[in-house]
């Protein structure tokens, strides 16, 4: 276990140099962030100071070296909007993202999951085929279109919940968090809502291909032969095999959630990384970009690494030795 | 969004009055059209940034709704000589910490402006012109300028003042964090969360009188849409930048008003005058590289091109008529404009007789260049120029790109041909005159933003004069004039003034303002 661990860690080194490397050279193509963040009143001898003061001065080559002999020592450098480290400036956001993200794959595990069971335990039921058209649309409509008709329908016209925003604050394990209360939460269940239903969608089908496959298999006759309750067959045989599928889908799924909430986070105007990663791209914010992706990855790396452990504990066929071919 | 007509009224009536009950009625709540990058007054010379400020802190001289100066912190201001300037300030101004203004206040802010470390675009360059800046007491200062430059006082309205404790020690986090949001402003400073909002409580000492809000906030949405919704939900009672195609529907919905004015943004095209042939986007009829000339570089072709504009066509269309078409450099309601620059005909005979007197009888190709996430449609508004042009001749290719692409490939000179945008700080045409027209030089700081590298000895003669005449009046003649040199020479095309339009309750007013700024303070209650 502990080599294996040791052996991820070390692709994810690589991984991470590649990476910033890629975003690097990609920003440094694109444009020069002078000419965004500067005002267009600017005479030339703002402008120079301005790229001395944004360290842009200095050729890409030695730019990037620079960037690296910091990050060694885990300084991301500074926001050139903000002025602040960029990491910083990240983690401030991360929390509003985090739980949104948690409200959404909330939703999506708590209502997917039965739904997927329900309608492959019966299939040709009328409740199980109005499931699945459901999961259709969820499948296709456009994030940003069906937040905005949520908005429409639950803020403009009901009024039942507020339009856009991240609610009041209190302070929870350390983290400024507005789900703990009824008053910031009722903000996030339209965001979440949004960012959920392809996930959700996503969920039933899964489950619901997972229990057609799973129900016909002879370990489900003869538990059932056996005579078992079947709440029990369901609950702990049926569901730990349909589970490793799905674990992997929702790890992964929870990553993209949480790099790349950016339709739902602009449009429900939550403050969260995804907003703030675009404006980054758009300023040529170098800093930003290349820790926020950084960031990613190895979010992206530790989730993968969680499942391949939950594998082992949902399987005991699988040894994580395994992986190493 | 287009359902909205047909949204049930009574739904609709019996949530707002729930809503205005539930609203406590002295809270203001707007929505922002871009996120702020920082509190700190001089960190980011940028219009969103400057405009959260302004509820907070104030430079000496305040401005009417279209950027009349007006006493403000300071109270006058006359020369004493044209290299020396004394500003006499207002007595008995407080800070929100309860302590006087002064004239040390003013010196030490000055002082820090040019002085913010790793600041992305300082406002160093609104008091570089100052070569010594004393006050010989506590509410006079005297301003000294190495050669005679009148931009100043107008310069100064971008120079935020703060206490001296702040200006001496405070770094851009002091601001953020709300230590050193010491103003003198109508608002004082309550809460900021980083890309959500900004709060503000009322400052009942404020010189000016008091605002009609007890508290303000201020949300940052970006997304048009959402905004637009946000508004009809009640949960704001006014919004920036009402995106054009909504502007008709909000000013017919009975429960919201609209507050819109022509601002101070010029959409314009510049041409590549720095190449005499070889320009890279321009080639001959049949599509060979121009080797012996161009085309762009003829007053005559640049003529035609601008009468081959139909600026009706694109207020009417495009801009759903929230824009007014463009005769000079900035809209005629500011200081220094020209009475004697109406808007170009359209006339694509006339440009094609122009072209062909010019040598391009079967005119010739062009790309256009312009930004697609920049100004308001502007990628629309490209294609209509590509089409009109290549109506009388000029076949024209368009090619849009995002905003930060575009800005860097144009200022390497990459393009023959582009649509851009310029809005004047200033309040008047001296602004375009020097940084867009202007000969490109480095040491006199004119034309960094021209891309076209424009240059015409003339008319940067003209532009000298003006911003050397200390009468205001001689001033903005001269200004008019030099306008009008522009113009004659076609240094730019310029097409429409962007109007900058605000959604509010109905019982809300706001005098719409040309610099785009929302200042809490000029939004009343009806009474």
């Amino acid at each position: 276990m502990f080599v294996f661990i040791m052996r991820r860690l070390s692709q994810t080194a690589v991984v991470l140099l590649v990476t910033s490397l890629l975003v690097f050279a990609g920003l440094f193509v694109v444009g020069d962030p002078v000419e965004i963040l500067i005002s267009p009143d600017a005479d030339q001898i703002e402008r120079e100071r301005a790229r001395v003061a944004l360290g842009l001065d200095k050729p890409g080559w030695m730019q990037y070296l620079l960037f690296l002999k910091n990050a060694l020592s885990g300084d991301l450098g500074k926001s050139f909007v903000y002025g602040r480290p960029a990491l910083e400036v990240i983690f401030e956001r991360m929390p509003a993202t985090l739980e949104l993200a948690t409200v959404a794959m909330l939703i999506s595990i708590l209502v997917g999951i039965p739904l997927g069971l329900y309608a492959g335990l019966k299939p040709d039921s009328k409740i199980s085929k109005a499931i699945m058209a459901i999961s259709i649309v969820g499948f296709s409509l456009p994030t940003f279109w069906v937040g905005l008709m949520l908005i429409m329908l639950f803020a403009v016209q009901l009024g039942w919940l507020p339009s856009t925003g991240r609610g009041p604050t209190t302070e929870f394990l350390g983290m400024k968090l507005s789900i703990v209360h009824w008053d910031g939460l009722k903000y996030a269940i339209l965001p979440g809502i949004n960012l959920a239903l392809f996930k959700l969608s996503l969920i039933i089908r899964l489950t619901r291909a997972q229990v057609r496959e799973n129900v016909l298999l002879d370990y489900i006759r003869f538990a059932r032969a056996k005579g078992l309750r079947k709440s029990r067959i369901l609950g702990v045989h049926l569901l730990k095999n349909i589970m490793i599928p799905l674990v992997t889908v929702i790890g992964l799924e929870l990553g993209s959630v949480i790099a790349f909430a950016i339709v739902t986070e602009s449009i429900f105007a939550w403050p969260g990384m995804g907003k703030l990663v675009i404006d980054s791209i758009f300023q040529l914010d170098r800093p930003v970009v290349v820790a926020y992706l950084m960031i990613t990855v190895l979010m992206f790396v530790v989730i993968n690494l969680v499942i391949d452990i939950l594998y082992s504990v949902l399987d005991p066929r699988v040894r994580l030795s395994a992986a190493k071919n | 969004m287009r359902f909205l007509t047909c949204m049930p009224r009574v739904l609709l009536l019996a949530f707002l009055s729930f809503q205005s009950l539930s609203l406590s009625a002295n809270e203001l709540v707007v929505g922002l059209a871009a996120p702020i990058t920082s509190l700190d007054p001089h960190y980011h010379n940028l219009t969103p940034n400057i405009s959260v400020a302004k509820q907070v802190f104030e430079p000496l001289f305040l401005t009417d709704a279209f950027q009349n100066l007006k006493p403000g912190l300071a109270e006058s201001w006359r020369n004493i000589d044209p290299l020396t300037y004394e500003i006499k300030l207002r007595k008995g101004v407080k800070w929100h910490d309860g302590s006087p203004f002064v004239a040390e206040d003013v010196l030490a802010s000055f002082k820090r402006i040019p002085d913010v470390p790793n600041s992305p675009a300082s406002f160093a360059l609104y008091v570089r012109q100052i070569t010594e800046a004393t006050a010989p007491d506590a509410h006079t200062l005297i301003l000294k300028t190495a050669k005679p430059y009148t931009g100043l006082i107008r310069d100064l309205n971008s120079a935020q003042i703060v206490p001296k404790a702040v200006a001496e020690s405070a770094k851009t986090e002091d601001f953020n964090s709300g230590k050193a949001m010491i103003g003198t402003g109508p608002y004082k400073f309550v809460e900021y969360k980083p890309g959500d909002r900004v709060v503000f409580a009322r400052n009942d000492e404020y010189w000016g009188g008091k605002g009609d809000w007890t508290t303000v906030q201020m949300r940052m949405i970006a997304n048009n849409a959402a905004r637009v919704a946000a508004l009809l939900a009640g949960d704001l009672q006014m919004i920036e930048n009402v995106p054009t195609p909504d502007v008709k529907r909000l000013s017919s919905n009975k429960d919201l008003a609209i507050a819109q004015a022509v601002s101070n943004r010029i959409i314009y095209l510049h041409m590549d005058s720095n190449r005499t042939k070889n320009s890279p986007f321009v080639r001959t009829a049949d599509g060979k590289p121009m080797e012996e000339a161009n085309p762009l570089t003829d007053p005559r072709v640049r003529r035609a091109i601008s009468k081959a504009m139909n600026r009706d066509v694109i207020v009417e269309r495009i801009m759903e008529t929230v824009a007014v078409p463009a005769g000079q450099l900035i809209a005629e309601q500011f200081f220094g404009t020209s009475k004697n620059l109406p808007v170009e005909k359209y006339d694509p005979e006339g440009a094609k007789k122009l072209l062909a007197e010019a040598g391009y009888p079967n005119g010739f190709q062009l790309t256009l260049h312009a930004p697609n996430n920049r100004y308001i449609n502007d990628e629309k508004i490209a294609q209509a120029v590509a089409q009109f042009l290549t109506r009388v001749g000029i076949v024209t290719k368009l090619e849009t790109m995002p905003s930060n692409i575009f800005f860097s490939r144009g200022s390497k000179l990459e393009f023959s041909f582009m649509l851009a945008g310029w809005a004047s700080e200033s309040g008047d045409p001296s602004s375009p005159l020097r940084s867009l027209l202007g000969t490109y030089d480095a040491t006199t700081g004119t034309g960094a933003a021209n891309r076209g590298r424009f240059s015409s000895p003339e008319l940067d003669a003209l532009t000298t004069d003006a911003m050397i005449e200390i009468d205001e009046a001689k001033r903005g003649a001269k200004l008019a004039l030099a306008s009008e040199k522009a113009i004659e020479l076609m240094g730019i095309v310029p097409l429409h003034y962007e109007v900058s339009v605000w959604g509010t309750r109905a019982n809300l007013t706001y005098a719409a303002r040309a610099d785009q700024y929302t200042l809490a303070h000029e939004v009343k209650i009806k009474k």
